[in-house]
């Protein structure tokens, strides 16, 4: 009996791995295929200086699925975290930081008001990103509503709702659509405060605290948990643990190996032709790249309905965020921050309006001259980062728009220059301490990772681009209407972070709909 | 108020403020049966909806300036035609570009076609779907406008009756329009207007739509919704028209004042009230500024909820829950207004003489940009520097509003501050402000400024002291989808009763919010009979369409 | 046209319109788009006897067009349309009509296979950026070209004889949805053998520039066989004789509808004979799929009235109770001596056994009366004259 096609996974990142695990775990043959050298996606650690190791562009775990991690035993895969439940600082060039934890807030020059009130705003936030969680646990219903069958799952999503009760129903009713910029300004007087809660909410969007939907953006990142962790080795080993776990499961890996596109026999993806010239034949394919390139690049529009192919077409992915990586030979020295934060998650958006200033400019096609940061030194808690005694500094920068008008090659060395001033209003002896830097830009990313518009969510996570609407109707339930063909990326319900979610629940539908040999 | 005089009169209704609201409100009440006084603190009637004589000779529609959205079923039922009123739809619109060239909004449906592909010919034919969602979108936003938002938070009958009527009306719009509209309502304008078209001057032509009276940019989510208060209206079945209201605005509440007279309900001007007055959990009527008492059961108000909860009412008697709300209803004044007497008509080299659209909408912003930076000077606390201006010069359709061969011009700008940079405006801003508009007319019609005679220059500061709309907002409240439907003004007041019994909002910051519309007014009054047992007082919205 | 002074005349003249406006005795203009065509010339009976026993000259060069080519041409079309586009050759004509995602027609209209890999479509609406969207992802060049070409149809039994008199030797052994290029004024004319009346007819196509010079030289070439000029009165009597459906009338375009349901699919028209399941992928392959599957909603039904009363904005009814659809064309046929009516009716009715009426609102001398009548269901269309099928084509 000669065996069946496998079940073929595109993309080698951390929703590829958990989809290949969980397929290989209900006993089918699996094999993922990466451009790569290393599986990892945006989960990967890089050297990128001698003897310094860096987090490639995630650099923060913040709503792993938990469901995955027990499922695929990613302790027992050899995952270790080297840091939980980090502290957010907030800094400022001339006053001491403030640190957030848990649902309180301390630093000096804080009103007895502004620490009450961070308690009830982290009360209302979690209360309603719990909504969120429970919504993305499971696949978004469809819409349509031809009977009370239809609409039996929509009932589901709003009985989550009602069951905040009457008061806080209609407050997440209201809240839902509103900018962070005015929930915010609801709650606190402090700038600081603001200015810290605020970046919350855009980092990653192409979107400023006064855009409308941020609070939902806000609530999105708070429905993992609201924690931050970081995995010892970096968010590469995150992905050395799923990659062991799918391995485990029977699942094959093949790296450097470039998929060029889909073939598709009678409205079915059959097979596909890799970078190499080889073919490979499959029983089903599971796309963990972004919708656009899976859909418009590798499987090709001819292959879709015209009115579809459009709404892939303008699917809202312009990446914002660069990651600026530092060598350094000494630990750093930032304005008023205590020693013992100097690991945890460092801000910087010292104001609400200073964040929005920094969006200002990417409307523009143009990048930020202050950007806001979220900086993280790896190598305080976790010495296989860099040679002892010296750090590695990683960062978030916004905005730094894909689209830059000026183009990134000519920018990008001013755009470096300007991150490194922003960092040094906080640590002036910033400069005589880089041993060498690396800024990857959107461009880089999307060159690097091959995410369409470099854009780590795989599309803008937004109200227009959520649930049912993620990433097109029609996709939204990760099957395509291209026979044999799911998508599993952050791309897909519920979206970006480094969740493994979208992975879990795009393999449960295959196993629901391509039946086993 | 020791000598307070307590008027020998009782009215069944008291309705606070004589705008376009208002008296669409006292009308229906006074139609009704009921003994209805409106009480209004200016000298004159009509709130924003205003004619006024402001220079010699020229009527001024000073504030709002056209009118489509008044609902066809109000001027019926109101029988307004009879009481003066006349629409005449004027013609079309354009953008002029910098480069001097313009793009022309025809009337007719295939000039306009050709003028678009004139520019772009994938834009022509794309126009045509835009125009087909949008009318989607009206339609179903229409059925909804005469009607009362339910609460979805009650399990009354009314509420679970409306909220299936809602249900249904989703249901109808099919699977894919489901989902096309909850993005529309999320989008902004200009990732909607992305979706049609390429060409970024027939995109900024079609987006001051979206941000008329918003105080949110064109890249802003939420901003696509705004675009239906200026598309579901219609002149005569045109829908999507737009036209002037002959006399000027004013002609508007005259006209509703006329049919509250008619039936027997009475207004009184230079009467401000100062509070409202109750025992216990009931209304008992209001007090004026003058000391003066007047009693009724019911006190509608057509001011915001901020100026009727937080200045009206007995702080004592709010719960701290509702204070919070009315304080955080988001009111912003983001619009101003230049109202000006002109010796003779501007030229417009771009179109040459007799161009039909002259009589039209005019726009200078030719691309999103310029859009967006506009409302990003408006966040840094200051006009636009190279502002949104939708400019008409009415007297080229309606020949009562100046001296023959003279004409008025009313600009409406977009975007100004409420204050400058946190400080009031001064008179050297208001004249720093009124020359960047005229230097952005004079880029189109040169020698421009030579030809006027009278300016009045409307901040957001001179709309909230006059007519007391807060921060100058011209839809009483912004149109943030946190702030529409039963969110209006915010959840739990959307069914336009007040925090005490008696009480009721009538102005534009109730569903379906602002625009000469009329349809808070008349929802306001339909529940005020409702709570009286009478059902039928109001019209719903005819629903064949 | 293009012109910023575009706007100073609403409404273009066609490239015949020196001839057209010279022979419109009625001065009867009809607006089609940027365009005015003649309603009717001298009177419309007589036009339309003109055209079933000689042969008439319609006006469509108004008519939408445009050039696709480039080398994913035929993949083009073959993702737009609902027929295996490569089944017509270079050289050949074929009617299709092209869908939504929701199987929903957006438009009917033909396409000319001008040379191998070069096409031609022709529509009633214009839809370039429905063209372009669906051309994501394909190597092809759109091109409008609606006002490049000048177009006449002539059409009757002696349009062969008036060709032939033209100097087009040859053109009686050009087949149905044929097409053929002769040298004509230092020009190119081309002829296909198609039209929108159902009977032995051509279409011309020509640069504008030569355009009255074909319209004289086929007019003096067809004066021997009765050659006259006829309007869109006329026309549409004809088209709806031959049950053809029309854009707008028969069926609303899929991409005006603002109104969920009120479109049609293919097989709702009764033209599943153009939908080709076992080509590749095309637009609204999945939805008809299911349609095909689960049934449609409505079908089009080609009615035979009985009386003499013509069905106008009639209701259909079932068994005289129910109303189950309406008559969207109507026409008293000459040809047949019968009131005909193309009516979308509500799937399953029409079927054999039942009874339909339609109801009729007609005035004699103000006055109004009311009837039902009954009516009969046919296939295919109320007048088909044999000659429309004939190669080599008939003198007369």
């Amino acid at each position: 009996m000669t065996e069946r096609a496998p079940i073929i996974v595109v993309g080698g990142g951390h929703n590829g791995l958990v989809c290949a695990a969980y397929l290989a775990r209900a006993g089918r043959r699996v094999l993922v295929l990466e451009a790569a050298a290393r599986a990892g996606g945006c989960a990967a650690t890089h050297e990128f200086h001698t003897g310094f190791k860096v987090s490639s562009i995630a650099h923060l775990l913040y709503g792993l699925d938990a469901q995955v991690a027990g499922d695929l035993n990613l302790t027992q895969h050899g995952l270790v975290l080297a840091q939980q439940n980090l502290r957010s600082v907030a800094l400022h060039p001339a006053a001491e930081a403030l640190v957030f934890e848990g649902d309180s807030v301390s630093g000096a020059g804080l009103a007895a008001a502004d620490r009450d009130a961070f308690r009830r705003f982290i009360a209302a936030r979690r209360r309603f990103a719990a909504v969120l969680a429970s919504w993305h646990a499971a696949p978004p219903p469809r819409l349509a509503l031809h009977g009370w069958r239809d609409a039996l799952p929509v009932g589901k999503l709003g009985w989550s709702v009602r069951r905040l009760g009457r008061k806080e129903m209609r407050e997440l009713l209201r809240v839902a659509t509103m900018s962070v910029d005015d929930w915010l300004n609801e709650y606190f007087t402090n700038a600081r405060v603001k200015g810290a809660l605020a970046l919350d909410a855009v980092l990653g969007a192409r979107a400023g605290p006064r855009s409308g939907g941020t609070v939902f953006t806000s609530l999105h990142r708070a429905a993992g948990g609201g924690s931050y962790a970081v995995p010892q080795g970096g968010m590469g080993a995150l992905s050395a643990a799923l990659a062991h776990a799918a391995t485990a499961a029977g699942a094959e890996i093949r790296c450097q190996a470039k998929v060029a596109g889909f073939e598709v026999v009678a409205g079915r993806v059959s097979g596909m032709r890799l970078a190499s010239g080889e073919t490979l034949a499959c029983s089903a394919v599971v796309s963990a790249l972004d919708p656009q390139q899976t859909l418009l690049g590798l499987l090709g529009a001819r292959h879709l309905e015209a009115e579809f192919a459009r709404r892939v077409q303008h699917v809202r992915a312009t990446g914002t965020a660069a990651k600026l990586h530092l060598a350094l030979s000494r630990a750093p020295e930032f304005h008023g921050l205590k020693t013992q934060d100097l690991g945890q998650r460092l801000l910087i958006a010292p104001d609400a309006d200073y964040v929005e200033r920094a969006f200002n400019p990417a409307k523009y096609g143009e990048y930020s001259p202050q950007p806001v940061m979220e900086v993280h030194l790896p190598s305080v808690h976790d010495a296989s980062m860099a040679p002892a005694g010296q750090h590695v500094l990683s960062a978030i920068v916004q905005y730094a728009p894909h689209n830059l008008a000026a183009g990134w090659p000519a920018a990008r060395s001013r755009f470096l220059e300007t991150c490194l001033e922003t960092l040094s209003r906080h640590w002036p002896g910033l400069r005589a301490s880089i041993l060498h830097a690396e800024l990857l830009t959107p461009a880089d990313i999307a060159g690097r990772v091959g995410i369409t518009g470099g854009h780590w969510h795989h599309g803008e996570l937004a109200l227009d681009q959520y649930l049912m609407l993620r990433p097109v109707p029609g996709a939204a339930q990760y099957a395509t209407p291209v026979g044999g063909l799911y998508l599993c990326s952050a791309g897909t319900h519920p979206g970006g972070g480094v969740l493994g979610t979208s992975g879990r629940l795009a393999a449960a539908q295959l196993l629901a709909r391509e039946a086993a040999p | 108020m020791s000598a307070a005089v307590k008027s020998r009169q009782r009215y069944d209704a008291i309705v606070i403020g004589a705008g376009h609201n208002g008296l669409t409100s006292a009308a229906f009440l006074a139609r009704a049966g009921l003994k209805v006084m409106v009480l209004e603190r200016n000298s004159y009637i009509g709130g924003a909806a205003v004619s006024r004589e402001l220079h010699q000779g020229w009527i001024y529609s000073n504030c709002s300036y056209v009118c489509s959205l008044l609902r066809p079923e109000i001027y019926r039922a109101l029988d307004l035609a009879r009481h003066g009123l006349q629409i005449v739809p004027y013609g079309g619109g354009v953008t002029f570009t910098r480069d001097g060239d313009y793009l022309g909004g025809y009337v007719d449906k295939d000039v306009k076609r050709r003028e678009i592909a004139r520019h772009n010919a994938h834009d022509a034919d794309a126009w045509q779907r835009y125009s087909r969602d949008t009318m989607r979108q009206c339609r179903f936003i229409r059925s909804l406008l005469l009607r009362t938002p339910p609460d979805p938070t009650s399990l009354k009958l009314r509420d679970l009756r409306e909220l299936l009527y809602l249900g249904k009306r989703f249901a109808d719009l099919g699977e894919q329009g489901i989902y096309d509209t909850i993005r529309f309502y999320t989008l902004s304008i200009a990732d909607y207007l992305a979706e049609y078209y390429e060409s970024d001057l027939v995109r900024a032509n079609f987006s001051g739509s979206g941000i008329i009276g918003t105080a949110l940019g064109v890249h802003s989510p939420g901003t696509a919704y705004v675009l239906l208060h200026h598309y579901m209206g219609d002149v005569d079945g045109q829908a999507g028209a737009w036209g002037y209201a002959r006399g000027g605005m004013g002609a508007v509440s005259k006209a509703l004042a006329g049919a509250l007279q008619s039936f027997g309900g009475e207004i009184r001007t230079d009467a401000p009230v100062e509070k409202v007055l109750n025992r216990g959990r009931q209304v008992t009527g209001v007090v004026l500024a003058s000391g003066e008492e007047i009693l009724a059961d019911r006190v509608l108000s057509n001011l915001d909820p901020k100026r009727t909860f937080l200045g009206l009412l007995d702080q004592k008697s709010l719960q701290p829950d509702l204070v919070a709300k009315a304080r955080n209803f988001k009111i912003r004044g983001s619009s101003g207004k230049l109202n000006i007497a002109l010796d003779g008509l501007p030229e417009f080299p771009a179109l040459g003489r007799n161009h039909p659209l002259h009589c039209g909408d005019l726009h200078f912003l030719d691309s999103m940009a310029r859009f967006e930076r506009a409302y990003d000077d408006w966040k840094d606390g200051r006009w636009s520097r190279d502002p949104y201006l939708d400019l008409l010069i009415p007297s080229m359709t309606d020949p009562t509003m100046t001296p023959a061969g003279k004409h008025y011009m009313s600009v409406f700008v977009q975007y100004v501050p409420p204050k400058v940079q946190g400080r009031d405006w001064t008179q050297a801003d208001r004249d720093a402000f009124r020359d960047t508009v005229f230097d952005q007319i004079e880029t189109q019609s040169p020698g421009f400024r030579k030809l006027v005679l009278h300016a009045e220059v409307r901040t957001p500061l001179e709309l909230e002291n006059e007519v007391g709309l807060t921060e100058g907002n011209i839809f009483q409240g912004e149109l943030t989808i946190d702030q529409l439907f039963f969110n209006r003004p915010f959840p739990g007041f959307a069914q336009y009763r007040g925090p005490l019994r008696g009480l009721y909002l009538c102005g534009s910051a109730t569903h379906p919010g602002g625009g000469v519309m009329a349809a808070p007014g008349a929802n306001a009054a339909r529940e005020v009979l409702l709570d009286m047992g009478q059902p039928e007082g109001v019209p719903e919205g005819w629903s064949d369409d | 046209m293009m012109t910023r002074e575009h706007y100073q005349h609403a409404v273009y003249p066609t490239p015949f319109h020196p001839r057209t406006s010279a022979a419109n005795k009625l001065n009867l203009w009809h607006r089609w788009k940027d365009c005015t065509v003649a309603d009717a010339y001298t009177d419309v009976s007589l036009e339309y006897t003109a055209l079933r026993n000689a042969c008439t000259v319609f006006d469509l060069s108004p008519m939408t067009k445009h050039r696709i080519d480039g080398p994913d041409a035929l993949a083009f079309m073959n993702r737009l349309v609902t027929r295996d586009v490569a089944k017509i050759k270079p050289g050949r004509v074929g009617y299709t009509v092209w869908c939504d995602d929701a199987g929903q027609v957006i438009d009917d209209g033909t396409i000319f296979h001008l040379d191998a890999g070069v096409y031609r479509l022709c529509s009633q609406e214009r839809q370039l950026d429905w063209l372009q969207d669906s051309a994501l992802g394909f190597d092809v060049r759109i091109h409008e070209e609606t006002t490049e070409v000048a177009a006449l149809a002539l059409q009757g039994p002696t349009s062969c004889a008036a060709l032939k008199c033209l100097g087009l030797t040859g053109i009686e052994t050009l087949p149905p949805f044929g097409m053929r290029s002769f040298p004509f004024a230092g020009t190119q004319l081309q002829v296909s053998r198609t039209g929108f009346t159902g009977d032995l007819g051509y279409e011309l196509w020509i640069e504008p520039g030569q355009a009255l010079e074909l319209w004289d030289r086929l007019f003096e070439a067809g004066s021997a066989v009765g050659i006259k000029p006829m309007g869109t009165l006329a026309l549409e009597m004809s088209r709806v004789e031959a049950g053809f459906i029309q854009a707008g009338v028969d069926f609303l375009p899929a991409d005006r509808a603002v109104r969920p349901g009120r479109t049609r699919s293919p097989f709702e028209l009764d033209l599943a004979w153009l939908v080709d399941f076992s080509k590749p992928n095309f637009t609204g392959r999945g939805a008809l799929l299911r349609e095909q599957a689960q049934g449609s909603r409505y079908r089009l039904l080609r009615l035979d009235v009985e009386g003499n009363k013509v069905a106008k904005d009639a209701f259909v009814y079932n068994g005289r109770q129910k109303v189950v659809g309406v008559v969207t064309s109507y026409v008293w046929s000459p040809a047949v001596k019968a009131s005909v009516a193309l009516a979308s009716v509500e799937t399953p009715w029409g079927r054999a056994d039942d009874e339909l009426w339609v109801d009729i609102y007609y005035q004699k001398e103000l006055q109004w009366n009311r009837k039902m009548a009954r009516c009969r269901v046919v296939a295919g269309p109320f007048y088909a004259p044999a000659r429309r099928k004939m190669t080599p084509a008939p003198e007369f």
